[in-house]
């Protein structure tokens, strides 16, 4: 049993201060080290050498993200295995397998409605959806892709979906959607590089300007296909206002071995640790945890893994944390940016999952 | 009455026989109760029921039994 009481109790889940989360969020994740160190072989096994190597600058192992891809690695006995979620399953790469048990599967979801109702408020809104409806027909396979939106669709109503399975946009469908739900708060959601290419772009080359002006943007997948046309997130946001008006964009940051604990980008800009979730930079060449304001290897911890050894990972992503608890937003947590993909990593992540469509 | 359409939902966003939609039935324990499915049945009870659900209420309603309850909350009664 993993039991979260005590992060659901919390008022908002950036409401932890560094002393007091420090010793809620390592006492948590030593729990989950020795129960996945009791129920995972591999992660017995690559703990003790990791030890006895003695190059870990704390005692605990951080999980590389591309062993899922190379084991299947879990903490629970088969007979509890509920789904197992696999990662961008579109590309032509090995994906990662992830194992879930049903408390598991069940306490992602609550940690996500908890973090996005931050953001959006406990009322369902419109939902307006970057994306073409097939992407979630197939129930037996999702894509990354498809469960990415299924897992949001619980956060809207009235699911309007804005491409055609060409990925052309309808524009009568977006257009009676803004009309339909003028002056209302709408939430829209899509994959970053999508939204991009197959709605801003559209929008502009059609000279289309709709009024979402009370719309939530929110969009993940990465942004290693814009950064190659040369769009950062002050130019998609400012795009975002004005082809549509929308002022509110919440970009996040998660992978695929931690669903729920997203990092969400807050009022000012930053990605933001939640309660429930950590971040670290390490360095590539020492493996020990750098000082704020430097770039290096991501870290990220989450007390949701318990059918798999998650809880502490160690990413190919390169970030720099700004700092912790002062935020210009307000919010509790360390805040900070990513910057990309560490050079000749394998392509991963959700960004890559239309890869193939667009060979067709 | 509210018994009848409750279960008529479940039958055509399920895709599952009447007799199927019992209490004790829950959320994931049957293939065709899964979580595109369960997208269907809170829109499909909306409608029916003529009421809007939280995001809290979705992730609650793991089985016909808590579909009740949650809807009991909005004044529907069983």
């Amino acid at each position: 049993m993993n039991n979260l009481d005590f992060f659901y109790n919390q008022p908002s889940p950036y409401s932890l201060s560094k002393e007091h989360k420090r010793e809620a969020i390592e006492l948590h994740l030593s729990r989950l080290d020795t129960h996945h160190y009791q129920n995972c072989k591999s992660y017995q096994n690559m703990t003790n050498s990791f030890r006895h190597g003695n190059w870990l600058s704390s005692n605990s192992l951080l999980m590389p993200v591309r062993l899922f891809k190379q084991q299947e690695l879990k903490s629970v006995p088969q007979e509890d295995v509920f789904k197992v979620l696999t990662s961008s399953g579109t590309t032509s790469q090995v994906v990662s397998r992830i194992i879930l048990d049903r408390g598991t599967a069940s306490n992602q979801s609550k940690v996500l409605v908890k973090i996005m109702q931050h953001y959006l408020g406990l009322q369902r809104l419109p939902m307006l959806i970057i994306d073409h409806p097939s992407v979630v027909k197939d129930r037996t396979s999702f894509s990354a892709r498809g469960a990415g939106i299924l897992g949001l669709a619980t956060f809207g109503r009235d699911h309007t979906y804005a491409l055609d399975d060409d990925m052309t946009i309808n524009i009568e469908r977006v257009k009676s959607f803004s009309e339909k739900y003028s002056g209302q708060p709408v939430f829209i959601f899509g994959f970053t590089f999508m939204i991009w290419q197959y709605f801003f772009q559209e929008l502009k080359a059609k000279n289309i300007h709709l009024n979402l002006s009370d719309a939530v943007l929110v969009h993940s997948g990465g942004w290693k296909k814009l950064i190659d046309v040369a769009v950062d997130n002050t130019v998609f946001k400012q795009v975002a206002y004005n082809t549509c008006e929308i002022k509110r964009v919440h970009n996040f940051y998660g992978m695929v071995e931690q669903v729920g604990s997203i990092f969400v980008e807050c009022s000012h800009g930053y990605l933001h640790a939640p309660d429930y979730a950590d971040i670290d930079i390490i360095s590539a060449e020492t493996m020990k945890v750098l000082p704020y304001g430097e770039k290096g290897l991501i870290a990220v911890s989450s007390v949701l893994p318990y059918s798999y050894p998650g809880h502490r990972l160690l990413t190919e992503d390169l970030g720099t944390i700004y700092g912790e608890d002062n935020c210009a937003c307000g919010l509790k947590g360390k805040y900070f940016h990513v910057h990309g993909r560490v050079p000749k990593a394998e392509v991963r992540g959700c960004s890559d999952t239309h890869a193939v469509e667009q060979k067709l | 009455m509210s018994q009848d359409i409750l279960v008529q939902c479940f039958v055509e966003a399920l895709g599952v026989q009447a007799p199927v939609v019992v209490d004790s039935l829950k959320y994931n324990s049957i293939a065709q109760w899964d979580s595109v499915a369960h997208m269907t049945l809170i829109a499909m009870l909306e409608e029916k029921f003529d009421l809007m659900l939280d995001t809290d209420d979705i992730i609650d309603m793991s089985s016909v039994a808590k579909a009740k309850e949650i809807l009991s909350k909005y004044g529907v009664h069983f």
